[in-house]
């Protein structure tokens, strides 16, 4: 108080400004505490913001900004901040705000895609994305390098999540009914799924990614065959009708399924990234390997109708090998039009004949030049090629090799490449010229002259007629008409009681009489022969035939 | 001049608490009665309104920079802050609700801002201009003081009414209680002003801050 009263003539303020600043440090602190709760959020958001990545999709279906999520096991991890079309109006490009956590999605080979709901012969998926809208779903990859521009997929991966399991490549011809998620069986039990496919670098094949999930990718051995077990496989045998599938998902979206063969000795798991053959059914893979196939091209001067690629090449009945290709050809020389056949055969298949043919000609099967010369010394003993019919209702041919020890020899190039193999016409195709010759034959004949000559006699025999009409006719009905007349006046002539016939019947008593005459003449004669001579004895003679008394 | 005595020209003092007019020619601290402290005017009062005017202004960054409200419909949330929230309005066609929430959570705190450091800076240059409108406005701040809380109380109902699990739900966000800081203290730094500052007459009071700290 007393100090206060002091203060008063002195420059005023000097213990207030003392108060003051005391009290106002203490005023202070509530605008400082703020600053610093600003400073700590912007420092906390600063922290927490994660990288910034683009996505670039398709179409921005799904995709709204600042409220579709980012989500890695169904955990956000990000959100789209922004959808806008790229330069080129082609895609759609998605920025995205990732979390801290989430920096390791900036990996080059992580993988985004839309979530939504997908219904398909496999299965249904993203169902719950029909409440909540959908999201993009990720994949963390494995590489060290970062990128901020990513490609989203169409279609969501269907290996995600580093699941342990083995990927596989199987090359084949044609993709057929398979699709990505395409079940893999291993007896009959779904233990992966195809996971990608691709065209050959030459598009001239299929390579199909699986995925065999673990445990189950240890019964992938290096041995083991792939087949195609799409669809349904119907055979007819001796043992009657038999229907084979592996499920009814199959059926529809087609799979695949493996299996090693019964003896497949130094057996181990196959590694990653393995490349198998993919066979088109069960009985083609499980089969002993083909071997090296060997091209053969085959030369026929006949028409090839029913003849097609994949048609069976048999060696003395059995199938070796089948048809490649087919082209026509022009033979400048012969101007004609003779037809090429490509074969590829693989001797091995012929099991044991082969080994042993081999052992017995100490050929070795590597040896190109060798082969030419062991296929050089069968044409000289008379190997031909022959198209037969197989079935004879369809029309189809099969290639025959054969050996026709009489057939025609032929000079055979050994150099010439692919090896050619003289060929001989078909069993159908002789019969068919022996047909020809004779139709040839009947073509030769003077049909022409012949009608012309028969044209001519019918017109004479046409005139023949007309004379005979005209002039004939008339006068047999003449003459036939005197022939009536005549009969008639017979007929007058013989009626009862006409004097004629009176006098006719008289005349024929006439003649009754003299003949009854006559034979008692005769009997008489022959009783008494010798009245002929004596003349009639009195008494001989019946007494009404005896002659009047002798006197 | 032709007035009648103002009360320090008498050393009269109102005491805040019981409103006994105490003498203040001995300097007392409280009140005789009833021991209240004694101010002739609000204690450090520009002081106080400069304090809590900068927080509310430091608060008022982050009140409209973060979300105030997440709406998830069918799983699907979205944040949104009272900006984005004015633009959907208005995106929509609804600009009557828009320009409702502008006024009341964007604007409104700006104008008092703007008030305020009018109000402090003139009172604080001795300013003898346009002393009964400033003292106008220093109550039109006062008024529409508790208007801000608009949003903060549309958000806790909304935040309270929809919950319906998965169907729909609405959570309140950080930025709303830094809106609701940025109106406490506004509040708080207009309550803090005194409006007598500017009557406050340079010449018969040579320092009315240092006269009021007792």
């Amino acid at each position: 108080m007393a100090s206060q009263t002091t203060d008063k003539p002195l420059p005023p303020g000097q213990p207030a400004i003392k108060t003051r600043r005391f009290s106002v440090s203490l005023v202070w602190i509530v605008p400082i505490v703020a600053v610093l709760v600003g400073i700590s959020l912007v420092v906390h958001s600063i922290l927490q913001q994660g990288p910034s990545i683009t996505i670039t999709f398709k179409t921005g279906s799904g995709l709204t900004a600042n409220k579709t999520d980012v989500k890695y096991r169904n955990v956000v991890i990000g959100q789209v901040t922004d959808v806008e079309l790229s330069d080129d109006q082609k895609n759609v490009n998605a920025t995205i705000k990732l979390s801290k956590q989430a920096e390791s999605f900036t990996r080059e080979d992580s993988q985004f895609w839309v979530v939504r709901p997908r219904i398909g012969a496999g299965g249904v998926s993203g169902i719950d994305t029909l409440l909540s809208g959908d999201y993009i779903g990720a994949d963390i990859g494995q590489s060290d390098t970062r990128a901020n521009r990513f490609t989203g997929l169409e279609n969501p991966p269907p290996i995600t999540y580093g699941e342990p399991g083995k990927r596989f490549t199987l090359h084949t011809q044609d993709l057929g009914s398979l699709d990505i998620g395409s079940p893999v069986y291993y007896r009959k039990i779904p233990v992966g799924q195809v996971v990608a496919y691709a065209l050959d670098a030459d598009g001239k094949g299929v390579n199909i990614d699986v995925f065999v999930h673990a445990p189950n990718d240890a019964y992938v051995t290096e041995n083991t065959r792939f087949w195609n077990a799409s669809g349904i496989d119907v055979s007819v045998g001796a043992n009657g009708f038999a229907l084979k599938t592996e499920s009814l998902s199959s059926m529809l979206v087609g799979g695949i399924a493996f299996l090693a063969p019964p003896y497949s000795p130094d057996d181990k798991p196959a590694s990653e990234e393995h490349s198998y053959e993919l066979f088109a059914d069960q009985q083609t893979a499980l089969a002993p390997p083909n071997g090296k196939g060997q091209y053969l091209n085959l030369r026929f001067d006949q028409a090839l109708r029913g003849l097609t690629v994949g048609a069976p090449v048999e060696f003395l009945g059995i199938e070796f090998g089948k048809v490649v290709s087919i082209n026509l050809d022009f033979d400048e020389k012969k101007r004609s039009f003779p037809v090429n056949v490509g074969i590829v055969i693989y001797p091995q298949r012929l099991g044991e004949a082969n080994t042993k043919m081999l052992t017995v000609l100490k050929h070795d099967p590597n040896d190109e030049a060798g082969g030419v010369r062991l296929i050089g010394s069968f044409i000289e003993h008379g190997l031909r090629a022959q198209a037969r019919s197989g079935n004879l209702l369809t029309g189809q041919l099969y290639i025959a090799l054969d050996f026709f020890p009489k057939a025609d020899k032929v000079v055979f190039d050994p150099n010439a490449r692919p090896v050619s193999i003289p060929t001989i016409p078909g069993n159908l195709e002789q019969l068919q010229e022996k047909l020809e010759g004779i139709v040839n034959k009947i073509n030769q004949l003077p049909i022409e002259r012949i009608a012309g000559n028969l044209d001519g006699s019918l017109v004479e025999l046409r005139k023949g007629l007309g004379q005979f009409n005209a002039k004939t006719l008339p006068s047999v009905q003449n003459t036939l008409a005197d022939v009536s007349k005549t009969l008639q006046s017979a007929s007058s002539t013989l009626a009862e009681d006409s004097p004629q016939r009176e006098q006719l019947t008289q005349t024929l008593d006439e003649l009754s009489r003299m003949s009854r005459s006559l034979r008692e003449l005769s009997d008489y004669l022959a009783r008494h022969p010798e009245s002929l001579i004596r003349g009639r004895p009195d008494n001989a003679a019946p007494s009404d035939l005896q002659g009047p008394p002798r006197k | 001049m032709n007035r009648p005595p103002t009360a320090s020209e008498l050393n009269l003092c109102l005491c805040h608490s019981c409103g006994q007019a105490c003498d203040t020619s001995a300097n007392p601290d409280e009140c005789e009665r009833c021991d209240a402290p004694l101010h002739r005017r609000k204690v450090h009062s520009l002081t106080r309104t400069w304090a809590y005017m900068l927080t509310a202004l430091a608060f008022y960054v982050p009140a409209n920079l973060l979300p105030v409200m997440n709406t998830s419909m069918l799983g699907s949330g979205a944040d949104s802050t009272i900006m984005s929230g004015v633009l959907e309005f208005w995106q929509h066609g609804a600009w009557d609700i828009a320009l409702i929430i502008f006024i009341a959570s964007i604007a409104v705190p700006g104008i008092k801002f703007v008030a305020l450091t009018l109000l402090l800076v003139t009172v604080q240059r001795n300013n003898q201009w346009a002393r009964k409108e400033r003292s106008k406005l220093f109550r039109f701040v006062e008024v529409i003081g508790y208007w801000s809380m608009l949003d903060v109380i549309v958000v806790a109902l909304v935040a309270a009414l929809v919950r319906f699990q998965a169907l729909g739900t609405i959570e309140p966000r950080l930025g709303i209680l830094f809106f609701g800081l940025v109106v406490v203290f506004t509040m708080l730094s207009a309550m803090s002003f005194d409006p007598r500052l500017i009557w406050e007459n340079p010449h018969n009071e040579e320092m009315p801050d240092g006269v009021a700290n007792h």
